[in-house]
Protein backbone atom coordinates (compact mmCIF):
# COMPACT_ATOMS: atom_id res chain seq x y z
CA UNK A 1 0.00 0.00 0.00
CA UNK A 2 1.73 3.04 -0.95
CA UNK A 3 -0.48 5.56 0.51
CA UNK A 4 -1.45 6.83 3.55
CA UNK A 5 -4.41 5.09 5.02
CA UNK A 6 -6.26 4.76 8.54
CA UNK A 7 -9.36 3.16 7.92
CA UNK A 8 -12.15 4.59 9.92
CA UNK A 9 -13.87 1.24 11.42
CA UNK A 10 -10.75 1.10 13.24
CA UNK A 11 -9.05 1.87 16.93
CA UNK A 12 -5.70 3.51 17.03
CA UNK A 13 -2.92 3.32 20.00
CA UNK A 14 -0.56 5.89 20.00
CA UNK A 15 2.88 3.69 19.67
CA UNK A 16 1.31 2.98 15.83
CA UNK A 17 -1.06 -0.32 16.53
CA UNK A 18 -4.47 -0.41 15.16
CA UNK A 19 -7.38 -3.12 16.96
CA UNK A 20 -10.48 -4.03 15.05
CA UNK A 21 -13.30 -5.23 17.42
CA UNK A 22 -14.44 -8.85 16.36
CA UNK A 23 -18.11 -8.94 18.83
CA UNK A 24 -17.37 -7.69 22.42
CA UNK A 25 -14.64 -9.68 23.75
CA UNK A 26 -12.29 -10.42 20.96
CA UNK A 27 -10.16 -8.37 18.81
CA UNK A 28 -7.45 -8.46 15.55
CA UNK A 29 -4.38 -6.52 16.31
CA UNK A 30 -1.46 -5.05 13.78
CA UNK A 31 0.51 -2.11 13.30
CA UNK A 32 -0.64 0.84 11.21
CA UNK A 33 0.46 2.67 7.61
CA UNK A 34 2.68 4.59 9.24
CA UNK A 35 4.61 2.13 11.58
CA UNK A 36 5.40 -0.49 8.54
CA UNK A 37 6.61 2.92 6.45
CA UNK A 38 8.75 4.12 8.70
CA UNK A 39 9.77 0.51 9.34
CA UNK A 40 10.03 -0.53 5.89
CA UNK A 41 9.86 -3.67 4.24
CA UNK A 42 9.45 -6.23 6.99
CA UNK A 43 11.86 -9.24 6.66
CA UNK A 44 10.93 -11.13 9.94
CA UNK A 45 7.60 -11.46 12.41
CA UNK A 46 7.86 -13.18 15.51
CA UNK A 47 4.53 -14.13 16.82
CA UNK A 48 4.08 -14.67 20.49
CA UNK A 49 2.40 -18.04 21.50
CA UNK A 50 -1.29 -18.61 21.44
CA UNK A 51 -2.31 -18.67 25.11
CA UNK A 52 0.12 -15.95 25.93
CA UNK A 53 -0.99 -12.81 27.95
CA UNK A 54 -0.77 -9.28 26.70
CA UNK A 55 -1.18 -6.20 28.74
CA UNK A 56 -1.73 -2.87 27.21
CA UNK A 57 0.92 -0.76 26.03
CA UNK A 58 3.63 -3.73 26.55
CA UNK A 59 5.39 -4.91 23.71
CA UNK A 60 4.02 -8.18 22.53
CA UNK A 61 6.11 -9.44 19.19
CA UNK A 62 8.59 -7.89 17.69
CA UNK A 63 8.91 -6.76 13.18
CA UNK A 64 12.02 -6.17 11.75
CA UNK A 65 13.29 -4.80 8.82
CA UNK A 66 16.44 -5.45 7.05
CA UNK A 67 17.79 -1.99 8.74
CA UNK A 68 15.99 -2.33 12.16
CA UNK A 69 14.19 -4.00 15.09
CA UNK A 70 11.33 -2.83 16.31
CA UNK A 71 8.79 -3.79 19.43
CA UNK A 72 4.93 -4.50 18.84
CA UNK A 73 2.82 -2.60 21.63
CA UNK A 74 -0.40 -3.93 22.82
CA UNK A 75 -2.84 -1.50 22.32
CA UNK A 76 -5.41 -3.64 24.77
CA UNK A 77 -5.10 -6.27 27.60
CA UNK A 78 -6.05 -10.16 26.62
CA UNK A 79 -4.73 -13.39 25.80
CA UNK A 80 -3.74 -14.35 21.92
CA UNK A 81 -6.01 -16.78 20.49
CA UNK A 82 -4.77 -16.89 17.25
CA UNK A 83 -1.59 -15.36 15.29
CA UNK A 84 -0.92 -14.89 11.66
CA UNK A 85 0.90 -17.81 10.20
CA UNK A 86 1.36 -16.80 6.83
CA UNK A 87 3.51 -13.88 8.27
CA UNK A 88 6.24 -16.45 8.66
CA UNK A 89 6.42 -17.15 4.91
CA UNK A 90 5.49 -14.07 3.92
CA UNK A 91 6.08 -10.93 6.45
CA UNK A 92 5.93 -8.21 3.56
CA UNK A 93 2.17 -8.66 4.11
CA UNK A 94 2.39 -6.31 6.80
CA UNK A 95 3.80 -3.49 4.51
CA UNK A 96 1.41 -4.57 1.36
CA UNK A 97 -1.93 -4.91 3.21
CA UNK A 98 -1.32 -3.81 6.98
CA UNK A 99 -5.35 -3.83 7.84
CA UNK A 100 -5.99 -6.98 5.94
CA UNK A 101 -3.90 -9.82 5.01
CA UNK A 102 -0.87 -8.33 7.40
CA UNK A 103 -3.30 -8.64 10.95
CA UNK A 104 -0.77 -10.28 13.97
CA UNK A 105 -2.85 -11.41 16.25
CA UNK A 106 -6.42 -12.31 17.39
CA UNK A 107 -6.83 -11.86 21.12
CA UNK A 108 -9.88 -12.63 23.64
CA UNK A 109 -9.93 -9.16 25.61
CA UNK A 110 -9.63 -9.02 29.34
CA UNK A 111 -10.53 -5.68 29.53
CA UNK A 112 -12.97 -4.40 27.05
CA UNK A 113 -13.58 -1.34 28.01
CA UNK A 114 -10.01 -0.17 27.21
CA UNK A 115 -11.58 0.08 23.73
CA UNK A 116 -12.78 3.77 24.56
CA UNK A 117 -9.35 5.23 25.51
CA UNK A 118 -8.14 4.26 22.07
CA UNK A 119 -7.56 7.39 19.19
CA UNK A 120 -9.90 7.50 16.26
CA UNK A 121 -8.62 7.15 13.10
CA UNK A 122 -8.88 11.52 12.93
CA UNK A 123 -7.51 11.28 16.03
CA UNK A 124 -4.48 9.32 15.34
CA UNK A 125 -3.97 11.29 12.16
CA UNK A 126 -4.09 14.22 13.84
CA UNK A 127 -1.13 12.83 16.49
CA UNK A 128 1.03 11.94 13.22
CA UNK A 129 0.60 15.58 11.93
CA UNK A 130 1.76 16.77 14.99
CA UNK B 1 23.50 15.31 16.06
CA UNK B 2 21.50 18.60 15.26
CA UNK B 3 20.39 18.04 11.59
CA UNK B 4 21.48 21.51 10.65
CA UNK B 5 25.21 20.97 10.96
CA UNK B 6 24.76 17.58 8.69
CA UNK B 7 26.81 17.35 5.11
CA UNK B 8 25.19 16.95 1.75
CA UNK B 9 26.55 15.71 -1.11
CA UNK B 10 26.28 17.65 -4.44
CA UNK B 11 23.18 14.96 -5.54
CA UNK B 12 21.16 15.41 -1.83
CA UNK B 13 18.34 17.68 -3.86
CA UNK B 14 18.45 14.95 -6.37
CA UNK B 15 17.56 12.25 -3.37
CA UNK B 16 15.29 14.90 -1.99
CA UNK B 17 13.12 14.87 -5.64
CA UNK B 18 13.27 10.75 -5.59
CA UNK B 19 11.77 10.92 -2.41
CA UNK B 20 15.08 8.64 -0.81
CA UNK B 21 14.41 8.23 3.06
CA UNK B 22 17.23 10.28 4.46
CA UNK B 23 19.67 9.26 7.22
CA UNK B 24 22.78 11.07 9.04
CA UNK B 25 25.85 8.91 8.51
CA UNK B 26 29.48 9.88 9.81
CA UNK B 27 28.06 13.51 9.89
CA UNK B 28 26.30 13.68 6.61
CA UNK B 29 22.76 13.30 5.13
CA UNK B 30 22.56 10.04 2.75
CA UNK B 31 19.54 8.27 1.45
CA UNK B 32 19.50 4.76 3.23
CA UNK B 33 16.61 3.64 0.54
CA UNK B 34 14.65 5.36 -2.13
CA UNK B 35 12.11 1.96 -2.94
CA UNK B 36 12.94 -0.72 -0.44
CA UNK B 37 16.27 -2.18 0.34
CA UNK B 38 15.36 -5.47 -0.91
CA UNK B 39 14.50 -4.25 -3.80
CA UNK B 40 17.72 -1.91 -4.47
CA UNK B 41 19.86 -5.00 -3.30
CA UNK B 42 18.29 -7.15 -6.05
CA UNK B 43 18.90 -4.75 -8.76
CA UNK B 44 22.57 -5.10 -7.98
CA UNK B 45 22.89 -9.15 -7.89
CA UNK B 46 21.01 -8.78 -11.25
CA UNK B 47 20.71 -5.80 -13.45
CA UNK B 48 22.87 -2.40 -12.32
CA UNK B 49 22.22 0.02 -9.38
CA UNK B 50 24.19 3.27 -8.46
CA UNK B 51 25.06 4.98 -5.07
CA UNK B 52 26.06 8.33 -4.46
CA UNK B 53 28.86 8.00 -1.92
CA UNK B 54 30.28 11.64 -2.29
CA UNK B 55 30.88 11.32 1.45
CA UNK B 56 33.52 9.28 0.77
CA UNK B 57 37.17 10.99 1.35
CA UNK B 58 39.83 11.60 -0.82
CA UNK B 59 43.31 12.50 -0.03
CA UNK B 60 45.99 13.52 -2.62
CA UNK B 61 49.91 12.06 -2.08
CA UNK B 62 52.35 13.50 -4.62
CA UNK B 63 56.23 13.87 -4.67
CA UNK B 64 59.29 12.17 -4.99
CA UNK B 65 59.00 10.63 -1.76
CA UNK B 66 55.00 9.46 -2.41
CA UNK B 67 55.86 5.65 -2.62
CA UNK B 68 58.35 5.97 0.56
CA UNK B 69 55.91 7.75 2.22
CA UNK B 70 52.77 5.61 1.41
CA UNK B 71 55.21 2.44 1.90
CA UNK B 72 55.47 3.84 5.78
CA UNK B 73 51.54 4.99 5.61
CA UNK B 74 49.88 2.27 4.24
CA UNK B 75 49.76 -2.06 5.06
CA UNK B 76 50.26 -2.84 1.18
CA UNK B 77 53.33 -2.75 -1.50
CA UNK B 78 52.30 0.15 -2.82
CA UNK B 79 55.63 -0.58 -5.01
CA UNK B 80 53.27 -3.33 -6.92
CA UNK B 81 50.74 -0.93 -7.82
CA UNK B 82 51.94 0.33 -11.68
CA UNK B 83 50.71 3.72 -13.01
CA UNK B 84 46.79 3.39 -13.15
CA UNK B 85 46.55 0.74 -11.10
CA UNK B 86 44.41 0.36 -7.59
CA UNK B 87 44.65 -1.29 -4.40
CA UNK B 88 43.30 -1.96 -1.05
CA UNK B 89 44.99 -1.64 1.79
CA UNK B 90 44.92 -0.88 6.15
CA UNK B 91 46.07 2.15 7.29
CA UNK B 92 47.86 0.89 10.95
CA UNK B 93 48.93 2.71 13.83
CA UNK B 94 51.69 1.53 15.72
CA UNK B 95 50.15 -1.34 17.79
CA UNK B 96 49.12 -2.97 14.14
CA UNK B 97 45.37 -1.69 15.17
CA UNK B 98 42.95 -0.16 11.83
CA UNK B 99 42.97 3.55 11.50
CA UNK B 100 41.22 2.93 8.41
CA UNK B 101 41.40 0.89 5.30
CA UNK B 102 41.12 2.47 2.33
CA UNK B 103 41.71 2.06 -1.57
CA UNK B 104 45.19 3.24 -2.92
CA UNK B 105 44.94 4.62 -7.38
CA UNK B 106 48.14 5.19 -8.76
CA UNK B 107 47.76 8.43 -10.44
CA UNK B 108 51.08 8.80 -11.93
CA UNK B 109 54.96 7.80 -10.87
CA UNK B 110 54.76 10.03 -7.94
CA UNK B 111 50.97 11.02 -7.74
CA UNK B 112 48.55 8.78 -5.66
CA UNK B 113 44.64 9.36 -4.75
CA UNK B 114 43.59 7.40 -1.61
CA UNK B 115 40.16 6.86 -1.01
CA UNK B 116 38.84 7.29 2.72
CA UNK B 117 35.72 6.45 4.36
CA UNK B 118 33.85 9.08 5.11
CA UNK B 119 33.95 8.70 8.95
CA UNK B 120 37.76 8.26 8.98
CA UNK B 121 38.27 11.58 6.57
CA UNK B 122 39.72 13.90 8.88
CA UNK B 123 41.29 10.93 11.39
CA UNK B 124 43.49 10.03 8.34
CA UNK B 125 44.22 13.60 6.89
CA UNK B 126 45.64 14.43 10.22
CA UNK B 127 47.67 10.91 10.42
CA UNK B 128 49.04 11.02 6.84
CA UNK B 129 50.29 14.61 7.60
CA UNK B 130 51.68 13.77 11.03
CA UNK B 131 53.76 11.02 9.32
CA UNK B 132 54.60 13.25 6.20
CA UNK B 133 56.85 15.44 7.53
CA UNK B 134 59.97 13.74 7.10
CA UNK B 135 58.77 12.63 3.50
CA UNK B 136 59.40 15.23 0.37
CA UNK B 137 55.90 14.89 -0.44
CA UNK B 138 52.71 16.66 -0.10
CA UNK B 139 49.18 15.74 1.01
CA UNK B 140 46.24 17.30 0.04
CA UNK B 141 42.47 16.95 0.88
CA UNK B 142 40.72 16.86 -2.21
CA UNK B 143 37.40 15.69 -0.99
CA UNK B 144 35.71 18.81 -2.23
CA UNK B 145 36.67 18.37 -5.70
CA UNK B 146 34.62 15.06 -6.79
CA UNK B 147 31.10 13.58 -6.32
CA UNK B 148 31.90 10.37 -6.26
CA UNK B 149 29.14 7.56 -7.80
CA UNK B 150 29.80 3.44 -7.66
CA UNK B 151 27.39 2.07 -10.45
CA UNK B 152 28.00 -1.75 -10.23
CA UNK B 153 25.91 -5.11 -10.65
CA UNK B 154 26.39 -7.57 -14.09
CA UNK B 155 24.77 -4.58 -16.61
CA UNK B 156 26.82 -1.52 -15.00
CA UNK B 157 29.99 -1.45 -17.33
CA UNK B 158 27.65 -2.15 -20.41
CA UNK B 159 24.94 0.93 -19.77
CA UNK B 160 27.90 2.86 -18.65
CA UNK B 161 30.00 2.24 -21.87
CA UNK B 162 26.74 2.90 -23.98
CA UNK B 163 24.97 5.65 -21.92
CA UNK B 164 28.09 8.05 -20.96
CA UNK B 165 30.40 6.99 -24.27
CA UNK B 166 33.74 6.20 -21.69
CA UNK B 167 36.37 3.65 -21.68
CA UNK B 168 36.13 1.70 -18.62
CA UNK B 169 39.51 0.30 -16.49
CA UNK B 170 39.96 -3.26 -15.59
CA UNK B 171 38.79 -4.50 -12.55
CA UNK B 172 41.75 -2.41 -10.01
CA UNK B 173 42.42 -0.17 -12.02
CA UNK B 174 41.74 3.57 -12.61
CA UNK B 175 41.25 5.43 -15.90
CA UNK B 176 40.75 9.01 -16.28
CA UNK B 177 37.77 9.64 -18.67
CA UNK B 178 35.74 12.54 -19.47
CA UNK B 179 32.26 12.64 -18.13
CA UNK B 180 29.79 15.09 -18.47
CA UNK B 181 32.39 17.21 -20.47
CA UNK B 182 34.93 17.48 -17.51
CA UNK B 183 37.74 15.26 -15.86
CA UNK B 184 36.92 12.23 -14.04
CA UNK B 185 38.53 9.34 -13.03
CA UNK B 186 37.09 5.97 -12.98
CA UNK B 187 37.85 2.99 -10.83
CA UNK B 188 37.35 -0.30 -11.63
CA UNK B 189 36.50 -1.24 -8.05
CA UNK B 190 33.43 -1.36 -5.59
CA UNK B 191 31.63 -2.71 -2.68
CA UNK B 192 29.16 -4.97 -3.67
CA UNK B 193 30.72 -8.28 -5.06
CA UNK B 194 29.54 -7.28 -8.34
CA UNK B 195 31.25 -5.82 -11.38
CA UNK B 196 31.21 -2.22 -11.76
CA UNK B 197 32.93 1.02 -11.60
CA UNK B 198 33.37 4.24 -8.81
CA UNK B 199 33.65 7.58 -10.93
CA UNK B 200 35.01 9.96 -9.12
CA UNK B 201 33.55 13.06 -11.30
CA UNK B 202 32.79 16.65 -11.12
CA UNK B 203 30.21 17.71 -8.45
CA UNK B 204 28.96 20.36 -11.29
CA UNK B 205 27.71 17.44 -13.38
CA UNK B 206 26.72 14.95 -10.55
CA UNK B 207 23.05 15.45 -11.26
CA UNK B 208 22.95 15.36 -15.05
CA UNK B 209 24.82 12.24 -14.76
CA UNK B 210 22.62 10.75 -11.98
CA UNK B 211 19.50 11.41 -14.34
CA UNK B 212 21.15 10.13 -17.20
CA UNK B 213 22.16 7.01 -15.81
CA UNK B 214 18.80 6.64 -14.20
CA UNK B 215 16.83 7.05 -17.64
CA UNK B 216 19.36 4.47 -19.10
CA UNK B 217 18.13 1.93 -16.17
CA UNK B 218 20.18 2.37 -13.87
CA UNK B 219 18.71 1.94 -10.58
CA UNK B 220 19.31 4.34 -7.49
CA UNK B 221 20.00 2.48 -4.16
CA UNK B 222 21.16 3.67 -0.91
CA UNK B 223 23.41 2.91 1.97
CA UNK B 224 20.87 0.36 3.07
CA UNK B 225 21.62 -2.05 0.22
CA UNK B 226 24.93 -1.01 0.09
CA UNK B 227 25.30 -2.63 3.44
CA UNK B 228 23.33 -5.97 2.68
CA UNK B 229 25.92 -6.33 -0.46
CA UNK B 230 28.88 -5.95 1.09
CA UNK B 231 28.14 -8.40 3.69
CA UNK B 232 27.17 -11.09 1.84
CA UNK B 233 30.47 -10.83 0.24
CA UNK B 234 32.24 -10.06 3.57
CA UNK B 235 34.01 -6.89 2.96
CA UNK B 236 34.34 -5.46 6.31
CA UNK B 237 33.01 -2.00 7.74
CA UNK B 238 35.68 0.34 9.81
CA UNK B 239 34.16 0.86 12.84
CA UNK B 240 32.25 -2.34 13.09
CA UNK B 241 34.91 -5.06 11.82
CA UNK B 242 37.65 -2.87 11.62
CA UNK B 243 38.20 -0.61 14.44
CA UNK B 244 41.91 1.01 16.15
CA UNK B 245 41.80 -1.55 18.29
CA UNK B 246 41.80 -4.95 16.19
CA UNK B 247 44.49 -5.62 14.36
CA UNK B 248 44.36 -6.81 10.36
CA UNK B 249 45.04 -10.32 11.21
CA UNK B 250 42.32 -10.84 13.24
CA UNK B 251 39.97 -9.11 10.48
CA UNK B 252 41.44 -11.73 7.70
CA UNK B 253 43.00 -8.88 6.00
CA UNK B 254 46.47 -10.58 6.52
CA UNK B 255 46.50 -10.57 2.90
CA UNK B 256 46.97 -6.85 2.48
CA UNK B 257 49.72 -6.94 4.83
CA UNK B 258 53.32 -7.24 3.75
CA UNK B 259 55.42 -6.45 6.47
CA UNK B 260 58.54 -6.45 5.05
CA UNK B 261 57.98 -3.01 3.70
CA UNK B 262 58.49 -1.85 7.22
CA UNK B 263 54.86 -0.24 7.40
CA UNK B 264 53.74 1.74 10.67
CA UNK B 265 52.39 -1.14 12.85
CA UNK B 266 54.08 -3.67 10.76
CA UNK B 267 56.42 -5.55 13.95
CA UNK B 268 52.58 -6.19 15.52
CA UNK B 269 51.31 -7.09 12.30
CA UNK B 270 53.95 -9.67 12.12
CA UNK B 271 53.55 -11.24 15.36
CA UNK B 272 49.97 -11.39 15.16
CA UNK B 273 50.66 -13.57 12.14
CA UNK B 274 53.28 -15.99 13.27
CA UNK B 275 50.98 -16.23 16.88
CA UNK B 276 47.64 -15.87 15.80
CA UNK B 277 44.96 -14.24 17.41
CA UNK B 278 42.82 -14.87 20.25
CA UNK B 279 39.98 -14.02 17.98
CA UNK B 280 39.13 -14.07 14.36
CA UNK B 281 36.64 -12.68 11.95
CA UNK B 282 34.39 -14.73 10.83
CA UNK B 283 30.97 -14.55 8.16
CA UNK B 284 28.02 -16.70 9.92
CA UNK B 285 24.52 -17.30 8.91
CA UNK B 286 21.52 -17.91 11.25
CA UNK B 287 20.34 -21.45 10.98
CA UNK B 288 16.15 -21.18 11.07
CA UNK B 289 14.00 -17.97 11.88
CA UNK B 290 16.41 -14.56 13.65
CA UNK B 291 18.34 -11.75 12.69
CA UNK B 292 21.72 -11.06 13.98
CA UNK B 293 22.36 -7.37 15.16
CA UNK B 294 26.11 -6.07 15.39
CA UNK B 295 26.73 -6.04 19.20
CA UNK B 296 24.70 -9.62 20.17
CA UNK B 297 26.80 -11.80 21.74
CA UNK B 298 27.88 -15.45 20.10
CA UNK B 299 27.55 -18.45 22.36
CA UNK B 300 29.58 -21.46 22.31
CA UNK B 301 28.83 -24.90 24.47
CA UNK B 302 26.56 -24.22 27.45
CA UNK B 303 25.95 -20.57 26.31
CA UNK B 304 29.19 -19.79 26.95
CA UNK B 305 30.19 -16.38 25.78
CA UNK B 306 32.55 -17.07 23.04
CA UNK B 307 32.21 -13.41 20.30
CA UNK B 308 30.39 -10.92 19.29
CA UNK B 309 28.72 -10.09 16.20
CA UNK B 310 29.92 -6.78 14.61
CA UNK B 311 27.71 -6.63 11.58
CA UNK B 312 24.19 -8.50 11.36
CA UNK B 313 21.22 -8.29 9.00
CA UNK B 314 18.86 -10.03 7.04
CA UNK B 315 20.71 -10.79 3.71
CA UNK B 316 18.48 -10.44 1.14
CA UNK B 317 20.36 -12.79 -1.49
CA UNK B 318 20.38 -15.57 0.97
CA UNK B 319 17.09 -15.34 2.31
CA UNK B 320 17.98 -15.39 6.36
CA UNK B 321 19.81 -13.88 8.97
CA UNK B 322 23.98 -13.38 8.48
CA UNK B 323 26.73 -11.37 9.51
CA UNK B 324 30.22 -11.37 10.90
CA UNK B 325 31.73 -11.81 14.61
CA UNK B 326 34.58 -11.72 16.21
CA UNK B 327 34.57 -15.71 17.32
CA UNK B 328 37.30 -17.51 19.40
CA UNK B 329 40.10 -18.65 17.16
CA UNK B 330 39.87 -22.41 18.15
CA UNK B 331 36.12 -21.80 17.61
CA UNK B 332 36.02 -19.61 14.14
CA UNK B 333 36.35 -22.26 11.65
CA UNK B 334 33.72 -22.98 8.78
CA UNK B 335 30.85 -25.11 10.07
CA UNK B 336 31.35 -24.57 13.50
CA UNK B 337 27.71 -24.30 15.30
CA UNK B 338 27.02 -21.58 17.61
CA UNK B 339 24.25 -19.82 19.16
CA UNK B 340 23.87 -15.92 18.37
CA UNK B 341 22.22 -14.08 21.35
CA UNK B 342 19.70 -11.79 19.76
CA UNK B 343 17.88 -10.29 22.38
CA UNK B 344 17.97 -13.11 24.66
CA UNK B 345 16.92 -15.40 22.20
CA UNK B 346 19.51 -17.84 21.72
CA UNK B 347 19.47 -18.18 17.39
CA UNK B 348 21.01 -21.47 16.37
CA UNK B 349 23.96 -20.03 13.68
CA UNK B 350 26.61 -22.27 11.75
CA UNK B 351 29.99 -20.45 11.08
CA UNK B 352 30.50 -19.98 7.56
CA UNK B 353 33.49 -19.03 4.77
CA UNK B 354 33.93 -16.35 2.27
CA UNK B 355 31.61 -14.87 0.50
CA UNK B 356 28.34 -16.10 1.96
CA UNK B 357 27.35 -14.95 -1.43
CA UNK B 358 29.26 -15.63 -5.03
CA UNK B 359 28.58 -14.10 -7.82
CA UNK B 360 26.74 -15.96 -10.57
CA UNK B 361 28.77 -15.87 -13.30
Amino acid sequence: MAEANYPDDLRYHDQHDWVRLDGDEAAVFGITWYAQDTLGEVVFFEPPEVGTTLTKDQPYAEVESVKAVSDVIAPMSGEVTEVNDALSDSPEQINEDPYGAGWLVKVKLTSPDEHESLLTASEYEKLLDR
Amino acid sequence: MNVAALRRTPLYEQHEELGAKLVPFAGWEMPVLYEGIKEEHSAVRTHAGMFDVSHMGEVEVEGPGAVAFLQLVLSNDVSKIATGGAQYSCICNESGGVVDDVFAYRLGTDRFLIVTNASNHETDLQWLGRWSRDYDVAVRDVADRYAMLAVQGPHARAVLERTLNITLPERFHVLAQSVGRRPALICGTGYTGEDGVEMLIDPEVAIPIFKELRLAGVVPCGLGARDTLRLEVCYPLHGNELTPERNPIEADLGWCCKEATGFLGSPAVAEARAEGTAERLVPFTIEGAGIPRDGNPVLGEEGVQVGVVTSGTFAPSLEKGAGMAYVRSDLAEPGAEVEIDVRGKHRPARIASKPLYAKRS
